[in-house]
């Protein structure tokens, strides 16, 4: 009888599960052996119900294309994707390394700008920045901490060496998916689950609650600060995840509305009156925070925040102004921020980049543009792109009057044929691209989370993997071994 | 409005089971709209039923009928926006699915979701996952099927949803402040409705027309028990037949049977002192006093003072009175001035210059 996966081809890609000579790699033999004892219909009954649950739960994201908005389920593949043991070590190496670097960096672009005085970035790349705060030059952050929570997207290229696409450091969203994941897996396949040796990814919660502890302003004099996740409302598409994650570190959930700052301090308005705030998780973006400062017309923003938070009276995560080390054309320039600050190679590379405003690297993106991936330097979600190879003429000649008119905002990159990995198709298992969001938590020491949310393009032969473009994800285990 | 602290009531100490006045002003409507929709539910299910002994009703009978359920609801001027005849199946269908009547099952329940959908990380994941499931239920094409087949099955239905949430409040909630609003919240709207199903049928509730009470009024009687699910109840009490005047007595006083007003009103009497954080007794306010008279009333009046009083005018004083009650928790607890963003933002932008200016 034919089992699940028989017919299985890797084709010319770099495959998770199957290495060159599609012999199956060891790490994965347990669960391709769990796997093709299934049958097909047993496979999709554990799918409905995981599906159902997610639905229940109100496991959900909110897609809005008319006034109602309509809530999905993030799409979810139950076949997990797994990483040894020895691979691991190398990755969490790799984005610590990163963090640390790039915190360092913040420090200094908002105080003496030595990287710039050094010539190592052209200090017009920096001030003419987009996420460039200069309301903030000078000021002091608690503990020296920028980037509290960092979820940094790595791609595996056909030779399966790692490489770091993008450095989320404003308000990176997906780990409540990475635990919810993880939950229904355990429910789908717990034996499988039990025999492989996973590392646990439940943890996530309360070091994250630590890391918001442990900046605490030190002037507030109390031994029990109050911390809070600040969401821009029920109508956010991220809403779950604001809810999931406050409820799972025991903290209130405020909107805007419910604060108000007076001499410097932030309250929240409560049946008892106004209570003090120390600590503010927040999942709004800069530019709406505080209309008193950025964006006037922002109605989700706190006035006052930026100033009590500069007074050091409040604490946020991340801080404001790290939007700076996220642009993509300063992504550009990470591996030489790793040395400059640590003295260190990069042990995750880039990917390979040109910016459009170096005349050189213009003259090369303007010629190959059918054959590179070309990037705006502040948009994220997979939007504000063209996929060269896959772009019509029309498109491409449309990028090519954007870039010559306003160069600084472009970067290109050539497109990396992303790893793949064996993803239920509806009656078997095909090979569909997938990335890597692993989440980095630094508080009083850096941790990565053994784990992660692995995204995966599920319409055949795409590489986009994003939730808003038909992306879908899957359960992303650390062995404690390599086997 | 941008106040200056001093004016503003500031709690110094941070503690954990402090809460935010909109979580409170959520958790109350959350568990009103819940018990309003089993309300309502209860009674178009027994009005439906009880239409089925009465198949010989000609429109005007019929309309007759159905608009005091609707005025009850207080909802006659949306219902004639959208229909012509008040019948059965408009007024149910109305009262039930139409989402532009905000007293709708449908309505209730989505609203309540909503509710629990802007708290959710403060109620237990169960009461959301059961509400939540009541909502997919509702947004499902089978809900409306199950109704054209048999009204009967999907109000059932709806109650049992309710009650799930109810007994999932009772056992997963911890009992702190944020209990005390969802239990303010259910027992004044249960209060309120038991007054608006006596009103309802009040006519035929009197002295004066027992005397010549047949059984068409019976089955009203033991219909306006059941719109209180109280039936059952009342025949363990009294064990007798069903007496109007023992029915209006057995629902505005009983004090042991929990849909009763006399039943609710303790309660909300009890969860009012444990939010304001006074002795009984001790009022502080007009609302609070009239609210103490009502309670005095409740233990002392007889059935036969009710209808010297009138009945009718009887009910709406307790209708009103639990309003101004609902006023003064809002004011007390929920309720902060609304952010004025352009004084707001002026106030913070001088505050900055001012620190940048050096001191003269």
């Amino acid at each position: 009888m034919p089992m699940l996966l028989d017919s299985y081809d890797k084709e010319n890609f770099f495959d998770e599960m199957f290495d060159e000579e599609a012999a199956v790699r060891p790490h994965y033999r347990k669960v391709l052996d769990r796997m093709q004892r299934l049958e097909p219909g047993d496979y999709h009954r554990r799918q409905t119900a995981v599906d159902l649950a997610f639905m229940r739960g109100g496991v959900t994201f909110t897609v809005y294309n008319d006034n109602q908005g309509t809530e999905r389920i993030f799409p979810f593949d139950l076949m997990p994707r797994v990483i040894p043991a020895a691979e691991w070590e190398r990755v969490e190496k790799g984005l610590i390394q990163r963090i640390q670097a790039l915190n360092m960096f913040l420090h200094d672009i908002y105080h003496e700008q030595k990287i710039l005085r050094d010539r190592v970035i052209p200090p017009h790349y920096i001030l003419g920045a987009k996420h460039f705060r200069r309301e903030f030059m000078n000021c002091n952050v608690a503990k020296d901490i920028y980037v509290h929570i960092c979820g940094t997207d790595l791609i595996r290229g056909r030779d399966g060496e790692y490489l770091v696409l993008e450095d989320n450091l404003r308000c990176p969203s997906g780990a409540s998916y990475m635990l919810e994941n993880r939950a229904a897996l355990k429910r789908a396949f717990p034996n499988l689950f039990q025999s492989a040796g996973v590392r646990g990814v439940d943890n996530y919660a309360a070091d994250l609650r630590k890391v918001l502890n442990y900046v605490t302003p030190d002037n507030i004099g109390s031994d029990k600060p109050n911390v809070v996740l600040l969401t821009p409302g029920v109508y956010n598409s991220a809403y779950f995840e604001h809810a999931f994650l406050a409820r799972q570190m025991g903290i209130p959930i405020v909107e805007g509305r419910d604060l108000l700052v007076r001499d410097l301090k932030v309250y929240m308005r409560t049946t008892a009156g106004l209570m003090p705030v120390d600590v503010i998780y927040r999942r709004i973006d800069d530019d709406f925070l505080d209309p008193s400062v950025f964006r006037p017309d922002s109605l989700l923003g706190v006035p006052g925040l930026v100033n009590a938070y500069r007074a050091g009276n409040v604490s946020l995560a991340n801080s404001i102004g790290t939007g700076i080390a996220d642009d993509k054309v300063i992504y550009y320039f990470v591996p030489r921020i790793i040395k400059y600050y640590l003295g260190e190679d990069p042990i995750l590379p880039n990917v390979e980049t040109y910016l459009a405003s170096e005349p050189q690297d213009r003259k090369f993106i303007l010629e190959n543009l059918e054959k590179l991936v070309v990037k705006s330097a502040n948009e994220a979600g997979g939007y504000g792109m063209l996929m060269g190879p896959w772009a019509t003429q029309e498109e491409i000649e449309e990028f090519r009057k954007n870039i010559i008119a306003n160069p600084r905002n472009f970067i290109g990159q050539p497109p990396i044929s992303l790893s793949r990995h064996p993803t239920w198709v509806g009656d078997d298992f095909e090979g569909r691209h997938v990335d890597l969001r692993p989440y980095i938590l630094f508080g009083e020491k850096i941790k990565v989370t053994p784990g992660g949310l692995t995204r995966v393009a599920l319409r055949k032969g795409s590489l986009v993997v994003n939730s808003s473009q038909g992306g879908g994800s899957k359960d992303t285990w650390v062995l404690h071994d390599n086997e | 409005m941008s106040l200056p602290l001093s004016q503003l009531p500031v709690t110094a100490h941070r503690g954990s089971e402090i809460m935010l006045s909109r979580v409170a002003n959520s958790l109350y409507w959350m568990s009103r709209y819940i018990e309003r929709a089993e309300n309502i539910s209860r009674l178009l299910d027994v009005n439906l039923q009880l239409m089925l002994d009465f198949s010989h009703l000609d429109d005007e009978q019929l309309k007759e009928h159905w608009l005091p359920i609707l005025r009850s609801a207080g909802d006659e001027e949306t219902f004639f926006k959208h229909y012509t005849v008040a019948n059965s199946r408009t007024v149910t269908e109305f009262m039930t699915f139409r989402e532009e009547n905000p007293n709708s099952v449908i309505s209730c329940l989505f609203a309540a979701r909503e509710n629990a959908r802007q708290i959710r990380d403060q109620i237990s994941l169960e009461m959301f996952e059961a509400l939540n499931e009541c909502y997919l239920f509702l947004k499902s094409k089978n809900a409306r099927e199950i109704w054209d087949s048999g009204a009967h099955e999907f109000y059932d239905q709806i109650k049992k949803y309710s009650h799930l949430f109810q007994g999932l409040t009772n056992s997963t909630f911890s009992r702190n402040e944020g209990y005390e609003f969802i239990q303010f919240g259910k027992f004044l709207e249960r209060a309120d409705k038991t007054t608006r199903i006596l009103d309802i049928k009040y006519h035929i509730l009197l002295p004066s027309v027992s005397d010549v009470g047949g059984a068409v009024d019976a089955a009203q009687w033991q219909a306006v028990l059941r719109s209180a699910s109280a039936l059952e109840a009342y025949r363990r009490f009294h064990m007798s037949d069903i007496l109007p005047k023992k029915v209006a007595e057995f629902l505005i006083f009983s004090p042991s049977f929990p849909r009763s007003i006399r039943y609710s009103l303790e309660r909300l009497y009890q969860y009012l002192h444990l939010l304001t954080e006074t002795e009984n007794g001790v009022c502080n306010t007009p609302e609070e006093e009239a609210f103490e008279k009502l309670i005095g009333d409740m233990r002392t009046l007889s059935i036969d003072d009710v209808f010297n009083l009138g009945l009718h005018e009887f009910l709406g004083n307790i209708q009103r009175t639990i309003d101004h009650l609902d006023d003064f928790i809002y004011q007390e607890f929920m309720y902060h001035p609304p952010t004025d963003m352009e004084a707001e933002i002026r106030l913070h932008q001088q505050e900055m210059q001012q620190q940048q200016q050096p001191a003269a």
